[in-house]
């Protein structure tokens, strides 16, 4: 049994956002993060390592650099890490994305008992779409915004967080569960998941490695395969995040001056 | 010649920070007003794997290098120096020792116990009258049979009151002073062994000091570590490895200092502007910061120093006297800086000026740093 999970190398959105003139986003220029909806995904995983000893690969679509994710990813336990990068891959929006990313599933290999993660939805596309795509393209039963995973033998039952309540599916496997934050808290990279990281597996698959997938077109992958087009990117103006207290006493009074004297304000 | 950290060093810092901004910030204040020794967070630490990391894989540890070491402290510190101190005295005052002069039973079976076994660890050298003269215990360790009887008291033990494995300096034979000297490896659970007072200290809450006492305390004739009478080097030797370890956590508190007032200077406002507008903020932040990255260059060439194996003291008690006092320097500046408030528990920079000072006293005095140094340099 194996359990692949997707993750995204984002910017980090709580420093500079900058933008190319054809309105992608300059991640060059920017710190980057594993996207927080993932690392929930990427610990799901672990703790079905933890109970069943299954392996976990985790797999990312992106330049060079986005190595390093992986090698966190690695750090905090997973066993393995592909790699999907080429000139061909950029640019892809989201459509785009998950044609690769099906083919690099497809190529790792999924089989009866293997599950496939990925985060809800990346902080700089906030598309939620990919996830969703992939699975669609690899034919396999999927579950959205997981917000509880219980799994026994090849059953999973799945508790969805919708905006207006929950619902429990199950599934069997192999299927392709998205994961929410309200899952889990991601573990910590550890010091000997540190010093092993750089001894694990880490495959690259390039264009010529997935060419001979279907899947993947001139047409339908990269910027020029991508069916979305960015007309305008902009920051949208600042605002306050606000804060809300409860209560009707003086201990929460107390904190409101409390607040207000620490930011000067009284 | 490269400046920069291994790839495993800059994530050791990443996991570190990570887990400090989580873990630590949101309970440093009040670990530090109410003296609590902070369990659940070492907890966490032994289950990552940072405290006894250094330690070999064979005998449990993660197998992570001096530096990396020191930058764990590092990052700590910049939040709760407290923290900072129960590690450092756990991997480079309790580990260390052992296993550089342990036997390979004595290492499989403590620092087991001091990694997987979750166990914390202490250093007992100090005595009422042997401070800086750490020559001087009078604490004796009797052999009787198959074992040894201790006699005597030790303060300021750092881990105190919380730790189960304790490193000993005891006089084997009082007539040839520092010769006479022999280290031991007791447990808390061995009979005779004691804590004796909790000390209430200026700084540094949340770290356990404790007065420990042995009154015929039984140690097996296994637990001698070292051979009889070379306790006083196993001592020195084992400093100038601490000595790391509180540059880092000195480092650490230096630079927790420095990004306070960074933040807070940027956002207080007096005549009109931000007060990092001004020039006298503007170079008062721009030598904090040289300094620190002066102490950097100072603590990292003495822990690489120590992993290359040769003799390091002079480096180790030039980053430890440089740091320190950085920390005491840099942390005053912040107070200054935050004016009023800063003299208030409101902010964290009092507390980390409290902190800071024992840096400049504990595991050498800055005056000891300088005997060292110029021991070394004439």
């Amino acid at each position: 049994m194996k359990i692949i999970v997707c993750i995204k190398q984002v910017p980090d959105t709580s420093g500079k956002v900058a933008v190319n003139p054809d309105g992608t986003l300059d991640r060059a220029s920017m710190q980057t993060i594993t996207n927080p909806d993932d690392l929930n995904a990427v610990e799901a995983a672990l703790k079905i390592k933890d109970a069943t000893g299954c392996e976990v690969i985790v797999v990312t679509m992106g330049p060079a650099p986005a190595a390093g994710m992986l090698r966190e990813a690695m750090a905090m336990g997973a066993d393995r890490a592909v790699l999907v990068s080429a000139r061909e891959f950029g640019g892809s929006d989201t459509y785009a994305t998950s044609q690769i990313l099906a083919a690099a599933v497809k190529r790792i290999g999924v089989e009866k008992d293997d599950i496939v993660m990925c985060g809800r939805q990346a902080i700089d596309g906030d598309t939620a779409q990919v996830g969703p795509q992939i699975a669609e393209k690899l034919d396999l039963p999927q579950v959205t915004y997981a917000a509880d995973i219980q799994k026994d033998g090849d059953k999973i039952t799945v508790r969805r967080m919708l905006e207006d309540g929950y619902m429990t599916i199950r599934v069997e496997t192999p299927c392709l569960l998205t994961c929410i934050k309200e899952l889990n808290s991601p573990r910590y990279m550890n010091i000997k998941g540190i010093y092993d990281t750089y001894n694990k597996p880490l495959d690259v698959f390039d264009y010529e490695t997935l060419k001979d997938d279907p899947l993947i077109d001139p047409t339908t992958i990269g910027l020029k395969g991508s069916p979305t087009n960015i007309l305008t990117s902009f920051t949208p103006p600042l605002k306050g995040a606000g804060m809300m207290l409860e209560g009707a006493d003086h201990a929460t009074t107390d904190k409101l001056a409390e607040l207000l004297a620490a930011k000067h304000i009284i | 010649m490269d400046f920069n950290l291994s790839r495993e060093q800059e994530l050791v810092r990443k996991m570190m920070h990570d887990f400090t901004e989580t873990e630590i910030r949101p309970i440093a204040a009040e670990t530090d007003r109410t003296a609590q020794y902070p369990a659940e967070t070492i907890d966490k630490l032994f289950d990552l794997g940072v405290m006894g990391m250094i330690v070999p894989r064979e005998y449990g540890g993660a197998g992570a290098d001096d530096l990396a070491g020191a930058i764990a402290i590092e990052e700590i510190s910049k939040v709760c120096a407290s923290t900072g101190d129960i590690l450092a005295t756990h991997n480079g005052l309790c580990c260390g020792p052992i296993l550089q002069h342990g036997t390979e039973e004595q290492k499989k079976k403590y620092l087991a116990m001091l990694t997987t076994g979750k166990k914390v660890g202490a250093f007992c050298l100090t005595e009422p009258n042997a401070g800086s003269d750490a020559s001087k215990g009078c604490t004796t360790a009797k052999l009787e049979g198959d074992h040894y009887v201790l006699n005597g008291s030790k303060i300021f033990i750092t881990n105190g009151y919380v730790a189960e494995v304790f490193v000993v300096f005891a006089m084997t034979d009082p007539s040839k002073g520092t010769k006479g000297i022999s280290a031991f490896i007791v447990e808390s659970s061995f009979p005779g062994f004691s804590v004796g007072k909790h000390e209430v200290k200026m700084g540094l809450h949340g770290s356990p000091t404790a007065e420990i006492v042995f009154t015929d305390c039984i140690v097996p004739k296994e637990n001698l570590l070292g051979r009889e009478g070379k306790g006083f080097g196993i001592a020195m030797q084992t400093l100038d490895g601490g000595r790391i370890g509180i540059a880092a956590q000195a480092l650490g508190i230096a630079e927790g200092a420095y990004n306070e007032t960074v933040t807070y200077t940027k956002g207080r406002v007096q005549f009109g502007k931000p007060i990092s507008k001004f020039q006298n903020t503007q170079f008062l932040l721009a030598d904090m910061y040289m300094n620190i990255e002066a102490g950097r260059g100072l603590l990292h060439k003495a822990a690489l120093a120590k992993m290359s194996g040769k003799r390091f003291s002079l480096e180790a008690a030039c980053a430890k006297l440089f740091c320190s006092e950085l920390a005491m320097q840099n942390t005053t500046k912040a107070v200054q800086m935050h004016g009023g408030y800063g003299y208030t528990n409101d902010y964290p920079v009092e507390r980390m000026m409290r902190d800071a000072k024992i840096t400049e006293i504990y595991e050498g005095t800055s005056e000891i740093q300088r005997v060292v140094i110029s021991n070394n340099i004439l």
